[in-house]
């Protein structure tokens, strides 16, 4: 176990180089002056010109480039935008919104899109089951930008029972709607892959056993049946919390969530490629965690799968 | 032998009426059909077994014959859809299971009647350690704390003769070789002390050295515990030493039951002797062996009459007309045959 999670961990270093140094370049490639329009309708002053050149070393080749900003980063240094902004202090106050919303939307989508799945799971074909189908479909069918619009429209503005947007403080409650805007899509996902694995396992021999030892329905199910069924919808969580991080510029957008999507795509626009590079690669790096921790919960979840 | 008595079948509680017999389990004109994309299949046809206390009643038959969904159908665990009970009782000293409450039902599995499947890799759940599978039952089902449960799990581990019982709690079924997962799941069905098992083919997947042993096991359990014993097998060769009555399933019929050394000696049906004729003899070494020619009917459309008639080498035109009914042929055997009479006295 521990040597296994030692060469896990040393698997991370190249995937980390290559993802990361794949996003630098791809960032740094984008066509265009760094320099352009960032100091009003003047060029840029020549001295500020050359700090920033020398700072980011621009005039070196790419992977000097990339070798100088892995350098900083490792000593926790993000860098500083061409405006002189701390990229250290975009992150700190970006990221936990954007945490705290994808653990919501997370938990929403588990909550529901579990309880429906196993609910429609052992009993097919029925009024729920139709309904669970039919609503899924119109999720996944659904861009994210409609399902918040027509939320933030229907509970915040014609009902008034959710907040309309989001304030500074970003409190669990107000992130509820938008949580489930953003987990809307993995919900439907969730809830039809919970689904399937639950019909496939509740004819499996082993709940047969359960039964036939006389056990309670409430036990086969809660016990038996769901341990088993569970483990693809864990390995689906697990991989969606990233994604779900780095998917959430459009509902950050309508809900006025102070969050990394939101910095990426001012980032973009403003051709600050630091900040770009930052913010990706910490989630490069929370995908990376996520998967690992999904193997390991793997094996705890299934005995028979062995770490080597 | 021209005066064995032929009846129709009168013993009490036996006749569909659901009058207390006073039997431990009985089995009474069961119907099962199974409703598929490819119509109905009509799986059980009247089946009529009963085993009582300390008796081994071996049920034999081909593959499909429904001698599993006959188990199935007394353990409660038919699958639903597409299975469907469409008449018949199953009594257990006396009240039919097939309509108490589902809860009244549920305390008589594992309790009342407990079994054991063939393929004990599948039928024991892979994420739960052997001794979690079998504590869980004293817990559960008689409240017991997690420290006797465990303790009274090992004493069944050792039971069955399993060594290193208590070291063996923990593992997990994958952990555990065939012979050893076997042992397990007649440990885990013996928990509650059960007065009927049903054992569906515990033997098939292991080897044929293990076969031995586990049979062994399961007979010798069987006499101390005074169980009545329901041992589903197509193998005529493990049926001799251990049972006292044999039933023979034909497409969801029983087609003759009888003493086992009645039967061995002199089989009532024609379909049993040719199930007799295909056990390879001995003195018959290096000859062909004589199998039963043709294939089991498809249940979707059974033939018209005796269902085993276009396989019989006795076949007469009244076979393809009239279904023969299961008659007793005098002291303790009954045979569904039109010709019960000459079959066995052929020769
Ligand atoms: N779940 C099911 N759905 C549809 N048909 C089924 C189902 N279970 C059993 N059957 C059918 O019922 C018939 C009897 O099956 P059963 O399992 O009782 O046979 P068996 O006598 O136990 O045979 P074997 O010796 O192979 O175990 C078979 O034709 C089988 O196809
Ligand atoms: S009734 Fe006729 S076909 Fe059926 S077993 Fe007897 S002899 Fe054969
Ligand atoms: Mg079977």
């Amino acid at each position: 176990m521990g040597r296994y999670l030692l060469r896990r961990l040393l698997q991370l270093i190249p995937v980390f180089i290559g993802t990361t140094f794949f996003i630098f370049v791809l960032v740094w490639a984008v066509p265009g002056d760094p320099f352009a329009g960032k100091c009003g309708d003047r060029r840029c002053p020549d001295a500020y010109v050359d700090f920033m050149t020398d700072k980011y070393k621009l005039d070196q080749n790419i992977f000097v480039q990339y070798g100088s900003y892995m350098k900083n980063l490792l000593q926790g240094d993000f860098g500083e935008t061409f405006g002189g902004r701390s990229i250290n202090e975009i992150v700190v106050n970006a990221y936990p919104n954007t945490l705290k919303l994808a653990l919501v939307a997370l938990a929403v989508e588990a909550l529901i899109g579990l309880t429906a799945g196993v609910l429609t799971g052992l009993k097919r074909n029925g009024f729920l089951d139709n309904l669970v189908l039919v609503s899924t479909l119109f999720l996944i069918a659904l861009p994210t930008f409609v399902t918040g619009f027509v939320l933030q429209w229907l509970l915040g503005v014609k009902w008034g029972i959710a907040p309309v947007t989001v304030s500074s403080d970003v409190s669990f409650t107000e992130l509820l709607v938008p949580g489930f805007v953003l987990g809307s899509t993995s919900m439907a996902y969730i809830a039809r892959l919970a689904r399937t694995s639950i019909a496939e396992n509740r004819r499996g021999d082993y709940v047969r056993t359960a039964i036939a030892k006389g056990l309670p329905m409430r036990r086969v199910v809660g016990v038996h049946l769901l341990r088993n069924s569970m483990i693809p919808v864990i390995t689906f969580l697990g991989t969606d919390l990233g994604a779900l991080m780095g998917g959430s510029v459009v509902t950050e957008g309508i809900f006025n969530i102070n969050g990394i999507g939101r910095e990426v795509f001012r980032a973009i626009i403003t051709k600050e490629g630091a900040t770009v590079v930052s913010i990706v690669v910490i989630l490069v790096l929370v995908y990376l965690l996520m998967n690992l921790l999904i193997d390991l919960l793997y094996a705890a979840l299934d005995p028979r799968i062995r770490y080597e | 032998m021209s005066d064995i008595l032929v009846s129709e079948r009168s013993e009490p509680g036996a006749d569909g009426s659901g009058r207390p017999s006073g039997r431990l389990l009985e089995v009474d004109d069961l119907r099962v059909e199974f409703r598929t994309r490819d119509g109905v299949a009509k799986v059980i046809n009247g089946v009529t077994y009963h085993v009582d206390a300390g008796e081994t009643l071996a049920v034999l038959g081909e593959s499909g014959s429904g001698k599993s969904v006959t188990a199935q159908t007394i353990m409660g665990i038919l699958d639903t859809p597409p299975g469907f009970v469409t008449g018949g009782q199953v009594r257990f000293h006396g009240k039919d299971m097939l309509t108490m409450s589902a809860e009244e039902r549920r305390r008589i599995r594992g309790e009342g009647i407990a079994m054991i499947f063939q393929d004990a890799l599948s039928a024991l759940n892979p994420v739960f350690t052997v001794g979690f599978q079998i504590a869980e039952q004293f817990r559960i089902r008689r409240g017991m704390s997690r420290s006797d449960a465990k303790k009274r799990s090992i004493e069944m581990l050792d039971l069955v003769k399993i060594p290193n019982a208590k070291g063996r709690f923990n593992a997990y079924p994958h952990q555990f070789s065939g012979g050893m997962r076997q042992r397990a799941m007649i440990a885990m069905s013996l928990a509650l002390d059960p007065e009927v098992l049903i054992a569906d083919e515990p033997t098939t997947a292991l080897d044929v050295t293990v076969q031995a042993q586990i049979m062994d096991l399961l007979a010798e359990l069987q006499r101390e515990r005074q169980m009545g014993l329901i041992l589903i097998t197509h193998d005529l060769g493990v049926v001799a030493d251990v049972a006292d009555r044999i039933a023979v399933m034909y497409a969801g019929r029983i087609v003759e039951e009888a003493d086992v050394h009645e039967l061995y000696e002199k089989p009532g049906h024609p379909y049993t002797l040719g199930l007799l004729n295909s056990i390879p003899r001995i003195d018959e070494k290096g000859q062909q062996l004589r199998t039963i020619k043709g294939l089991p009917p498809s249940l979707l459309n059974i033939p018209s009459g005796c269902p085993f008639h276009p396989r019989c080498p006795m076949v007469q035109p009244v076979c393809r007309e009239k279904v023969p009914p299961l008659l007793q042929l005098g002291g303790t055997r009954a045979s569904a045959c039109h010709f019960a009479e000459e079959v066995v006295n052929r020769d």
